[in-house]
């Protein structure tokens, strides 16, 4: 027999029982289904997850003002102003350094015209924007220019744009800040949820001069509020930790018995801490999804087991017939595979409706990959030949007059 | 017209001349349940030639289809040497068996055993397609079969959309198509009436007389039994009387 003879006989056997098979089918249906949508809401989590570690930029450390410890006692951090910007320039002094950004930040009601818009307005230098590796949709960044003649310009977000502008070009007008008119130069590219979930685009970037001497006032001159720095490479990156942590306990007199009074964190360590987060839900998610595809192989197993049995005066015959052992074990072989693979092209195409209403009713991007159908695809004739094979087995091995003899 | 009637008896003679269809010597049967033995068939010495056409009697359980599924085999001797056309069964794989039961020979049993769901053309092509015949060549050769026992109108017919004769005639098709040297047929007639078996007799008469088809039938009825030439009496495991039908106590 060849395998198309082969295929008929499966397809004409599983349409005398229809509901049976349906039932059956229904188990690698819902396994394949689940193991493909879970493996696909996985993978655009973790895809989001690194999008959103891309916007961090890369090698990236920030150093926040205040002890990381917490005894409870001591204010939050961030609450004392010890960072400077003669600090930062003493940072950007070391050589694993490529970049360092002072910053200070702080939300204001922004208007145009009669539009109003809360928003973070952040005081940087274009350093920030090369750590972060930002760039604009439209206008341009501002450099070291606009720091020396303290502009007022702005570089807005495209929430901000979009929320103070709508559809209008927004290069070219002026924007008020605490009754104060910023120029907007560029919009930058959206960005997205950062890995805490804020919008980055909901954010008005100007001049950090600008911004201390006539916004962001501080009792503490020179004080800033917090330092992007950004490692040269990212073998470099444990070094800067420590040299950054010595030098600033030097500049600011911290004996050897006392805590520092600023903290220096790693975002890589976070941006790893995250995707090992990302990848251990994919796999939860993909263990669930093969365990419903492992019920349904047990489901094929058990179906083609009671189908045997009862079929055992056809194998007789078929034996009587001249149908060799292997020829037997095709049969039922391909019976199962041909269940699991029509299970499985329904279960892909249920995973595929699922992931389109996920990517309607939630603010996930859930997509089907093709290599996801094709391992999905041989998955389930591996379920097939995997749990069809003892039940085909069994068949084969029939002895032609006992199983003639079988009522 | 003689001719017509002699080629096949020819053909016959001819393949006698290299030895005979069927030789069974001492062939002992026990069935074994735990340590308990249960001796059916007690050393069988019959020899069939080619073109031959026997009937088997003996009473209910005087081993009568324990014999034939030997000789078609399905099952194996527990002693004694079974050659078939020439080849010693004993000495076969599991593919080989398999082989000879597809090309040497045609089964037709009591109960029909066609395959429920498909329809008879299939049921008749189903031996070809395990000799490797394509399927559309096998159900040409299978149609043909039918229409010679003449079923060609019912093709596409599922089996239990026809009588029980009509079934039986199906079976002997599908034995016939693969033209085998030999036909096991243990009660072909025991589920149908007088009638119809007199009709599936004549079948059989007329393969083994115009084609040399050589025939073996287990039967209960000395009526179905004088279709045949020569009678194997079995009681108990033992062959009591193996000779001409006409000379044989019915
Ligand atoms: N699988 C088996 N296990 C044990 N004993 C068996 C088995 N098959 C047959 N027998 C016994 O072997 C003996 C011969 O059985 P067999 O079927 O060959 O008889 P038979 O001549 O064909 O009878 P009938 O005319 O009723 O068909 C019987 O006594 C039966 O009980
Ligand atoms: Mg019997």
């Amino acid at each position: 027999m060849n395998f198309w003879q082969v295929c008929l006989e499966a397809f004409r056997a599983m349409s005398m029982n229809r509901l049976r098979a349906g039932l059956t089918m229904l188990g690698i249906i819902i396994g394949v289904g689940a193991v493909v949508l879970m493996l696909a809401i996985g993978e655009s989590v973790r895809e989001d997850i690194n999008r959103r570690i891309d916007t961090m930029g890369s090698n990236v450390m920030v150093i926040l003002p205040g002890s990381s410890t917490s005894n409870g006692v001591r204010a939050g951090r961030g609450a004392a102003q010890t960072l400077t910007l003669s600090d930062s320039a003493a940072l950007a002094q070391l050589p694993v350094f490529s970049n360092v950004a002072p910053i200070v930040q702080q939300p204001f009601q922004v208007a145009n015209g009669a539009n109003n818009w809360n928003a973070t307005v952040y005081g940087v230098g274009p350093e920030y924007f090369e750590i972060k590796d930002w760039t604009t949709d439209k206008g341009s960044l501002f450099g070291d220019v606009e720091m020396r003649s303290v502009s007022r310009v702005a570089v807005v977000g495209s929430t901000v744009a979009a929320n103070l502008f709508g559809e209008s070009d927004p290069i070219g007008q002026t924007i008020r800040i605490r009754s104060r008119p910023f120029e907007i130069i560029g919009v930058l590219a959206t960005k997205g949820s950062d890995l805490g979930g804020g919008d980055q685009d909901d954010a008005i970037f100007i001049p950090l001069s600008t911004a201390r001497q006539q916004l962001i006032r501080s009792w503490t001159p020179g004080s800033i509020q917090y330092i992007l720095a950004q490692a040269a490479s990212a073998e470099q990156v444990q070094e800067a930790v420590y040299d950054s942590t010595e030098l600033l306990r030097t500049r600011h007199r911290i004996r050897e018995e006392q805590e520092d009074d600023f903290t220096v964190r790693d975002l890589a360590s976070i941006a790893e801490a995250a995707q090992g987060i990302a990848t251990a839900l994919t796999l939860l998610l993909g263990a669930i999804g093969s365990i419903s595809l492992l019920v349904g192989g047990i489901g094929i197993m058990n179906i083609m087991l009671v189908s045997v049995t009862e079929r055992t005066r056809e194998i007789g015959i078929r034996m009587a017939l001249g149908a060799k052992r292997r020829d037997v074990l095709l049969q039922f072989l391909t019976e199962a595979i041909v269940i699991c693979v029509c299970g499985g092209a329904i279960g892909v195409l249920l995973a595929y409706l699922g992931s389109v209403a996920i990517s309607k009713l939630s603010p996930m991007e859930v997509g089907i990959s093709t290599s996801g159908i094709i391992i999905a695809f041989s998955f389930s004739a591996l379920i097939g030949i995997f749990f069809g094979f003892y039940p085909a087995r069994r068949a084969a091995g029939l002895k032609p007059v006992e199983a003639l003899r079988y009522e | 017209m003689p001719s017509a009637n002699r080629a096949p008896f020819s053909k016959v003679a001819e393949k006698n001349a290299r030895g005979p269809l069927i030789a069974l010597t001492d062939i002992r049967k026990s069935y074994f349940n735990g340590d308990l033995e249960t001796p059916v068939l007690h050393g069988v010495n019959v020899t069939i030639k080619h073109g031959e056409f026997v009937a088997i009697m003996g009473q209910s359980g005087s081993g009568k289809s324990t014999l034939m599924n030997i000789l078609g085999c399905l099952d194996t001797p527990t002693k004694g040497s079974y050659i078939l056309n020439g080849r010693e069964v004993e000495k076969l794989s599991d593919n080989e068996l398999a082989q000879v039961r597809n090309e040497t020979i045609g089964f037709v049993f009591q109960g029909f055993n066609l395959l429920k769901r498909m329809p008879l053309v299939d049921n008749v092509a189903l031996p070809l397609l395990y000799a490797g015949v394509s399927m559309a060549e096998a159900r040409k050769r299978a149609a043909l079969k039918l229409a010679q026992t003449g079923l060609g109108d019912f093709l596409k017919r599922l089996p239990n959309q026809i009588s029980g004769g009509q079934q039986q005639r199906v079976a002997i098709s599908r034995a016939l198509v693969c033209e085998p040297a030999l036909i096991l047929a243990d009660e072909p007639t025991g589920n149908l009436d007088t009638t119809t078996s007199v009709e599936i007799m004549n079948l059989f008469t007329r393969l083994n007389e115009e084609q040399g088809m050589s025939i073996l039938i287990v039967t209960h009825e000395p009526d179905v039994a004088k279709y045949a030439k020569r009678l194997v009496r079995l009681k108990d495991g033992y062959v009591t009387y193996d000779g001409p039908v006409a000379d044989a106590h019915l």
